[in-house]
């Protein structure tokens, strides 16, 4: 029997796997002392999980327990790792390289470096929705002290050449930071075969609780250091203060724990799954995958049904599925998503999109489920399209003047 | 954003879904809105040359659930009207009945103005000035 509604949103976060809240129960009620309280057993306790949680985490990315500052989730973590570096090496220079389909933490960041006097270049991503190398070398400059790439795309779910990336960051002498909230958990990322110097993830995108991230600071070949944005304790080795979310911590650290032990498997099932949706949702006309087929998430699958409205696509089945689309329709600039505009897709084709993001509790049944109503609704709305109805009747839209807004 | 009981009845089952023969005389065909804003309106009427009244209404919509029940609600409320009486409708009005939220607005805005584009085509067709619109200010 099939339970509503089905969730396939796992980009924008993920249930609590219960293994996870069953660690972290104890450390609210009985365990709940302050990992700083370094004189009573309640602390050591609480300093315990902690180390512990901070081994898990450490253990999943190949990096030391030392290497990692717990934040309140990747968007804190981004603006430390960026802000940090800045800061920390602006006798170095000033020149920050990152992409234009970065998640806004990122681009929003970077965007106050620059009101301070930073230089920021946004390098524009292939119609794949990767970078290309040539570029990002081309764009390191004497002034440049930071490369900032994601690891893997929120909304279409594309994995960047992250060792070219490093090998090249690395030729020049320049710190590679990455937001891998998507992929940590997901895929096999290594910080040392990776090549990556500093790394930000979050808890609640890989069936952690939410409320709790980390960044990853390497210490060696370069150690690598930032500037605090929030003063306080001196907790996290004086780069980040703040008393630990213990709890949080015990459930990061348990759902990294799990993540890595299941991630074969999960990856395995998942990307049948999610094939399985893809093909029989591109056998639809005039559906197109978004991103590049490749190098991509094995969970994720963003699909643009052109000639109707992602919104008006999700309200057929939005009380039974819940998916999210890039259309923005419900947003007060009425824009759609910028990542699939900078994949060189035009506005029209951006407002027909849906992401579908599969996770560890998606069964078989919910995707068969999904096939027939999504691909019904797709002809539902086409019916009262018009301009499916144009399309069918060869009218190039290009010929109409439409009154834009 | 929870949408309306009746938005989301006018989503389930629209009203009026179809296409006019727009080389008839009698037929006024507004299309308004713009793929790249993720709404395009096509309203039709059919008015009865004898009393001036509108005799059939219909619609195509591509967009979000609220634009399709404001173009399915508009065709409802034009059939039976007057071609002059159809000018009067209001896109406040078109929010009230459907409780649209204000970030919606837009899109009774685009069926008011889709309505005025009809009629006006229907004007034009017989000869008859083409009414001035007043620049709608949500958009």
């Amino acid at each position: 029997m099939l339970k509503f509604p089905i969730y396939l949103d796992h980009n924008a976060t993920t249930p609590c796997d219960p293994r996870v809240v069953e660690a972290m129960i104890p450390y609210f009620t009985n365990n709940f002392g302050n990992a700083a309280s370094r004189n009573h057993p309640f602390g050591w306790e609480a300093e315990a999980a902690v180390d512990k949680a901070r081994e898990q985490v450490a253990k999943l990315i190949g990096a030391d327990p030392k290497e990692i500052i717990f934040t309140s989730g990747a968007t804190e973590a981004d603006n430390l790792a960026v802000k940090g570096v800045f800061e920390m090496y602006a006798s170095k220079g000033n020149h920050i390289i990152t992409c234009n389909i970065e998640h806004k933490a990122v681009l929003d960041t970077c965007k106050h470096i620059e009101k301070e006097g930073g230089e920021v270049t946004y390098l524009k991503v292939k119609d794949n929705g990767l970078i290309d190398l040539a570029e990002l070398e081309a764009a390191i400059k004497p002034s440049t002290i930071l490369i900032a790439i994601m690891y893997a795309n929120n909304e279409i779910g594309t994995v960047m050449p992250m060792k070219e990336i490093s090998a090249i960051a690395k030729k020049k002498g320049v710190l590679l930071f990455t937001d891998a909230v998507q992929a940590v958990g997901k895929i096999p990322v290594d910080v040392n075969k990776d090549g990556i110097d500093l790394l930000s993830m979050t808890a609640h995108k890989m069936y952690g609780p939410k409320g709790i991230g980390a960044l990853y600071v390497r210490r060696k070949n370069p150690r690598v250091k930032v500037t605090a944005q929030i003063d306080g304790g001196g907790h996290e080795r004086g780069m980040r203060s703040g008393t630990l979310n213990v709890p949080g911590i015990v459930g990061f650290g348990k759902a990294c724990e799990l993540s890595m032990n299941e991630m074969e498997a999960d990856t395995k099932r998942l990307s049948s799954l999610r094939d399985k949706l893809e093909t029989a949702l591109l056998k639809l006309e005039e559906a197109y995958l978004n991103g590049d087929k490749e190098h991509r998430l094995p969970h994720v699958s963003n699909i643009s049904f052109k000639y109707v409205e992602g919104e008006g696509l999700m309200m057929g089945f939005n009380k039974e599925i819940a998916v999210s689309s890039g259309s923005a329709c419900t947003s007060a600039s009425l824009e759609p998503s910028y990542v699939l505009k900078a994949l060189g897709l035009g506005d029209d084709l951006a407002h027909s999109s849906l992401r579908f993001g599969l996770g560890r509790f998606t069964t078989e049944d919910q995707i068969d489920y999904t096939i027939e109503q999504v691909s019904t609704t797709v002809n539902k709305l086409r019916e009262m399209s018009p301009l499916w109805e144009m399309y069918k009747e060869g009218i190039d839209m290009n010929s109409i003047e439409w009154a834009h807004h | 954003m929870a949408y309306s009981e009746k938005v989301l009845g006018h989503y389930t089952n629209p009203q009026n879904v179809g296409t006019l023969d727009k080389s008839k005389l009698n037929v006024g065909t507004g299309l308004v809105g713009a793929p790249e804003c993720g709404d395009v309106m096509r309203l039709q009427i059919e008015v009865d040359e004898a009393t001036g009244m509108i005799k059939d209404a219909k619609f195509k919509t591509f967009g979000c659930g609220s634009a399709i029940a404001s173009s399915s609600l508009a065709t409802e409320w034009l059939k039976g009207k007057s071609v002059e009486d159809a000018m009067k409708i209001d896109n406040m009005e078109i929010v009230e009945e459907l409780n649209l939220p204000p970030v919606k607005i837009h899109c009774s805005v685009l069926a008011e103005d889709a309505i005025k584009a009809a009629v006006n085509d229907y004007r034009q067709k017989n000869g008859l000035p083409v009414l001035k619109i007043d620049e709608s200010v949500v958009h």
